[in-house]
């Protein structure tokens, strides 16, 4: 390759350009259940806005390629967390927020109704802990995320 | 009229706008609703059999839990009620500083439902705006005992630290900024042409309806009942304080916003009262040993959470752990209105009634 490029154009390979994308547009299926919900609402919300981070809030799993699992899952929950992470089409990841979400957390122990960690149930690509986190772990989660999606799976 | 087949559809249990995990398995007749009937238990975390297996200080964090928006008025109303069992007396300062904790803690949840309400409607910004007052609460609890959301600041016969430097003066800052924010939200959504044409007269709930169902807080007070446990069975130092109990008139979605915005204003009228007058003093009382063994017996107590009638019963052996546990939600039973209310509405109109009655399926499930 001797020719010439004007400084305007890049060579690059079609997939790396796709994943660059995605990282910087993810859409996010926000998947709230308990107190962690709150703090995903939070971060959504005026001082934080998530959204400059190119994470767009869609209401439907079938329109996004991040699901939040933000909260306890329970037993009755769980078949319905295995169906909506099922319905997302592929590329797609799963961010589990909070002790509940990655073991069952304070529920873990005595108890017959929570699922210990939704990675039982669905594969997490990233685990972001506290009870529930701040809305700064969070954002640094999804940064991780966004590091994870443009290296590739 | 045309006559349709009939449509089962399930509103939830993953859906934007049920704030949480409430799946309503509603009956269609084209739009309209034939019938709804509300399926719990997405969260059920057995509260209440966890702590079987805690002493009575462990319990306090799953308090915070289940009421997750006021996690303050949680904390207070199960450590006044092994008080009780107990027979442990508070200090002064420690009423005033509960008091004061109770009372933001309100204003942070009714912001919360007042801007989710206006979102379940379309109105996006007062959501914003919301969220941007409620930061400022966090950010006074923060200071206070380091969490955002899950406090576990309260213990029994006090609290776990005292009012950090600099913390009454931030709140009363807080409260002059405040105060007027709230005439900006009246305008913002309640006197707003599309909002008020959504709200009202939808999901009317009769004052004997309310009464025969159990519910209570804003959903009871919207339809002109005065019923507020600060002032009907004052608990706590509320007797100390000027403050009304706001009603509405008709029981409509609108009311709810109303009777939850007028609260607003009162407790901010609380809070500015109880900055005045704090006394100085213990926060803490030392007398109570670190494993606490209260004596056999049962024993109920109620406070008004910003949902409604928030009690706990508590059965005690004589151990260092409850043998039951029992806790009486409000946000259940306003939400057992949900069938009464909405045969006959559209389908949108449901979204705005399960907005309006501010369930929080922590406590709902426990």
């Amino acid at each position: 390759m001797d020719i010439e490029l004007p400084n305007n154009i890049i060579l690059t390979k079609l997939e790396p350009f796709f994943r660059w994308a995605l990282s910087h547009s993810i859409y996010m299926f926000p998947f709230g259940t308990a107190c962690c919900g709150m703090e995903l609402i939070a971060v959504n919300a005026a001082r934080y806005d998530l959204m400059r981070f190119g994470v767009i809030p869609r209401s439907t799993p079938r329109q996004a390629d991040l699901m939040t699992v933000a909260g306890t899952i329970t037993e009755k929950m769980a078949p319905l967390v295995k169906r909506l992470y099922e319905q997302m089409a592929t590329p797609k990841y799963v961010i589990a927020i909070g002790s509940c979400a990655i073991s069952g957390g304070p529920y873990h122990y005595d108890t017959y109704s929570v699922v210990k960690g939704v990675d039982k149930i669905i594969q997490v690509d990233v685990y972001i802990p506290g009870c529930p986190p701040r809305p700064e772990a969070i954002i640094h989660g999804f940064m991780e995320l966004q590091e994870k999606v443009r290296k590739g799976k | 009229m045309i006559k349709t087949e009939e449509l089962y559809l399930n509103v939830g249990p993953q859906h934007p706008s049920t704030h949480g995990v409430l799946r309503v398995i509603v009956k269609l007749d084209g739009e309209r609703i034939v019938e709804a009937k509300p399926d719990i238990g997405y969260l059920h975390r057995n509260f209440e059999k966890i702590c079987e297996s805690r002493t009575y200080t462990q319990v306090i964090p799953f308090t915070d839990r289940l009421d997750y928006p006021s996690s303050m008025v949680n904390n207070l109303a199960y450590s006044m009620t092994v008080e009780k069992l107990a027979g442990i007396t508070v200090p002064k300062r420690a009423e005033y500083i509960r008091v004061i904790v109770a009372e933001l803690n309100r204003i942070a949840s009714h912001l919360l439902s007042f801007g989710a309400s206006g979102m379940d409607a379309g109105a996006f910004t007062i959501f914003l705006y919301c969220f941007r007052e409620r930061e400022f609460i966090v950010d006074l609890f923060e200071m206070l005992c380091g969490a955002r959301l899950t406090y576990n600041y309260l213990r029994f016969g006090g609290v776990s630290q005292d009012l950090p430097e600099g913390f009454i003066e931030k709140t009363k800052e807080f409260c002059n900024y405040f105060k007027p924010k709230i005439d900006e939200y009246e305008d913002f959504l309640l006197n707003n042409y599309i909002y008020s044409q959504r709200a009202k007269n939808v999901g009317i709930l009769k004052k004997e309806n309310a009464l025969s169902y159990g519910a209570s807080g804003p959903v009871l007070r919207a339809c002109g009942v005065k019923y507020d446990l600060r002032k009907d069975e004052p608990y706590s130092v509320y007797n100390e304080f000027d403050f009304d109990i706001p009603v509405g008139k008709n029981g409509d979605c609108w009311d709810r916003a109303k009777v939850r915005l007028e609260e607003m204003r009162q407790s901010v009228r609380i809070i500015e009262q109880a900055l005045e007058t704090i006394p100085d003093g213990e926060y803490l009382n030392s007398q109570v040993p670190r494993l606490l063994k209260p004596p056999v017996g049962d024993v109920y107590h109620h406070i008004e959470s910003p949902r409604g009638e928030l009690g706990f019963y508590i059965v005690s052996d004589g151990s260092s752990r409850p043998y039951r546990i029992k806790a009486r939600s409000p946000a259940f039973s306003n939400l057992s209105i949900i069938p009464l209310i909405s045969p006959g509405l559209l389908i949108a109109d449901l979204i705005i009634i399960i907005g309006s009655l501010d369930p929080c399926f922590g406590e709902i499930d426990r």
